[in-house]
């Protein structure tokens, strides 16, 4: 063997060993964990990295709650003024909801986060009347949506998780700018963080989780007519199943059978719960969030100036059932009926 | 049964690789050796269990006739013949017979004094369903992330195992296998046209050869890889192929359990982006 072949084989070794060792240090390894949801061999399988999942199961610790007092004694609408809401909750409930909820919502803050702590009574924060509005909104979601919330329900925590403005919420994304003379802006083709870094549509919450553009790009038949949908239509409803996938944590499989996507027959009945979500998020957008842009300030406004608005991830945060399915509602009886 | 009468003295003997002289014979045209009988016990053997299998399911449509692998729970356990157990003896067989197969391949291949590149590019076809139904279940930790035997289930576990990573097309090596099998299929087609053309000329005129063949690419792309050379490319570019699909298939789930969009974080966080 002759030395530039033997150089050349070297090299190739070389570069061998240096995208192996690239390759392997941008993906995971061995053992993973597999939930089998369908017929063997059928594929429907969600897969898990433990290492990944213990992390998750970490963010998702409940705070303990405070102890309930006995429903006994003045109401809080009795005692204190300008109560609107819980005004039928007893004035130890009612304290303990707002002691829990700054802990919930504004741990570094406290009460000041929304009370004007000279004058609790006081509306003069914009903090208090969206929590005033976002209470409304609990018990609405927890008497009205149990479609999709059950009776595990929901409480400040499930979104908040300690943060004044919870992690994961939605602004009409136009996406960058096109290069002038070569692109325009089509508000895709761009790594969409909120369709797992795909190319699809940058904002897929626009039109279908404030407005309410028809999802299913599927004909129901397999000669053409059932169904025109265009391929820019189509991509539109991946980009916003990618953004279910990532804020639950699941695959594609976890609510279709892939053979029929469109298929209620074959589709496991997770599909039907998020269908029911999808019309929540809806209905918390345009009659609760979007109501309030008036009232944040421009801080806290996105860059075309609409309000912030939820989406799956708001309440699921990566998990396919918010904190792993355990109940915070079940303790604050308040929170799962509507005040009248 | 020899079709022409000169056929018999190219029958030569030797060669084998098990058996020595005890199964170096012929029957009617096939030559038969140690591994065509381990060849034909375990494709006959595998194809009756296929049937016995097909048997206890509800169906005989040959379309929807499925021989699912265990539930993922036994592992990498045997399991009852009827909940996959018949799948683990069907994928036992299966690899017999293909393996068998390739060593007949060597066997014949050295009775004839070739070179072993036939064999060599069966196995990464045999290598491939190895990856499937072995390597990657095992990385995985249970049989039943294997594949089913039926013509339209098996689809549907191409399908939904391909949606368990969200959009199965950025996976790297599904890339490069999809861009092997689209290379390999230009090659041949360039290949097979140019030879047609040369033997097949205007009435008239006389068959052409290698200098036309190569002078038709240098003429059009400036270059002939010629008439070894492109039997080289295509090997390489099939080979290629099929490796590369198994590359995709045993990485996707033992070395990534996301969507395979989100494995070009890597690509998106490299420092060379303005934002």
């Amino acid at each position: 063997m002759n030395t530039p072949i033997q150089a050349a084989l070297a090299a190739v070794g070389a570069a061998v060993v240096v995208v192996g060792g690239m390759l392997l240090a941008v993906t995971e390894r061995p053992p993973i964990d597999g939930i089998q949801r369908g017929f063997r061999g059928s594929g429907l399988v969600q897969l898990y990295n433990p290492r990944f999942l213990a992390d998750k199961e970490a963010e998702n610790v409940i705070p303990a709650s405070l102890p309930r007092l006995p429903a006994a004694g003045a109401k809080a609408g009795v005692v204190y003024k300008n109560v609107q809401v819980l005004k039928d909750v007893s004035v130890g409930n009612f304290t303990r909801l707002m002691a829990s909820m700054s802990t919930w919502v504004a741990p570094q803050v406290g009460c000041a986060y929304c009370h004007d702590v000279n004058n609790m009574a006081s509306d003069a924060l914009y903090t208090k009347v969206v929590a005033r509005r976002m209470i409304q909104m609990v018990q609405h979601i927890n008497s009205d949506w149990k479609t999709h919330v059950a009776e595990t329900g929901v409480v400040c925590y499930t979104c908040h998780r300690g943060n004044p403005v919870p992690k994961n919420i939605w602004f009409a994304d136009p996406g960058p700018e096109g290069t002038p003379g070569y692109t325009p802006a089509v508000g895709k083709n761009h790594p969409a963080t909120v369709a797992g870094i795909t190319a699809l549509p940058l904002d897929p919450f626009t039109p279908f989780l404030l407005g309410d553009q028809n999802i299913r790009v599927q004909p129901t038949e397999a000669l053409p007519g059932t169904d025109n949908s265009s391929i820019k239509q189509t991509e539109w409803t991946y980009s916003l199943m990618m953004n279910f996938s990532q804020s639950l944590g699941v695959n594609c499989d976890y609510c279709h059978n892939s053979r029929a996507f469109r298929d209620w027959d074959q589709s496991p009945p997770q599909r039907a719960t998020a269908w029911y979500g999808i019309r929540m998020v809806r209905d918390l957008n345009n009659n609760y969030l979007v109501p309030l842009t008036p009232v944040f300030p421009a801080s806290r406004l996105g860059p075309l100036g609409d309000g912030p608005k939820v989406y799956c991830a708001t309440c699921h945060n990566g998990v396919y059932k918010p904190l792993f399915g355990i109940s915070m509602a079940k303790d604050f009886p308040e929170l799962t009926t509507v005040s009248k | 049964m020899a079709m022409l009468s000169f056929e018999p003295k190219y029958r030569t003997r030797g060669g084998t690789l098990i058996g020595g002289d005890l199964f170096d014979f012929w029957v009617g045209p096939l030559w038969v050796g140690f591994f065509g009988v381990t060849t034909l016990f375990c494709a006959t053997l595998g194809t009756l269990l296929i049937v016995w299998a097909a048997a206890i399911g509800p169906t005989w449509n040959v379309w929807r006739i499925n021989i699912a692998p265990p539930d993922i729970s036994y592992g990498l356990a045997f399991a009852p013949l009827a909940e996959g157990g018949l799948w683990q003896l069907i994928t036992a067989c299966a690899l017999g017979a293909f393996v068998s197969w390739a060593l007949r391949q060597v066997e014949i291949a050295r009775k004839l004094g070739m070179g072993l590149h036939i064999p060599f590019a069966f196995s990464f076809a045999v290598l491939a369903y190895f990856t499937l139904v072995v390597i990657r279940p095992v990385l995985m930790g249970a049989w039943g992330y294997g594949f089913p035997y039926g013509i339209l289930s098996h689809l549907d576990w191409v399908s939904n195992t391909g949606y368990q990573y969200l959009h199965f097309h950025y996976n790297p090596a599904h890339m490069i296998a999809i861009s092997f099998f689209f290379t390999n299929a230009l090659a041949l087609a360039l290949h097979g046209s140019l030879i047609l053309s040369a033997a097949n000329p205007p009435k008239g005129e006389v068959v052409k050869g290698a200098e036309q063949e190569n002078g038709y690419f240098r003429d059009t792309v400036g270059y002939s890889i010629g008439t070894l050379g492109i039997h080289r490319l295509g090997l390489f570019l099939a080979i290629s192929a099929a490796f590369f699909s198994a590359v995709c298939i045993v990485i996707s789930g033992p070395f990534w359990t996301r969507g395979w969009p989100e494995w070009w974080g890597w690509w998106l966080n490299l420092p060379i982006w303005a934002h």
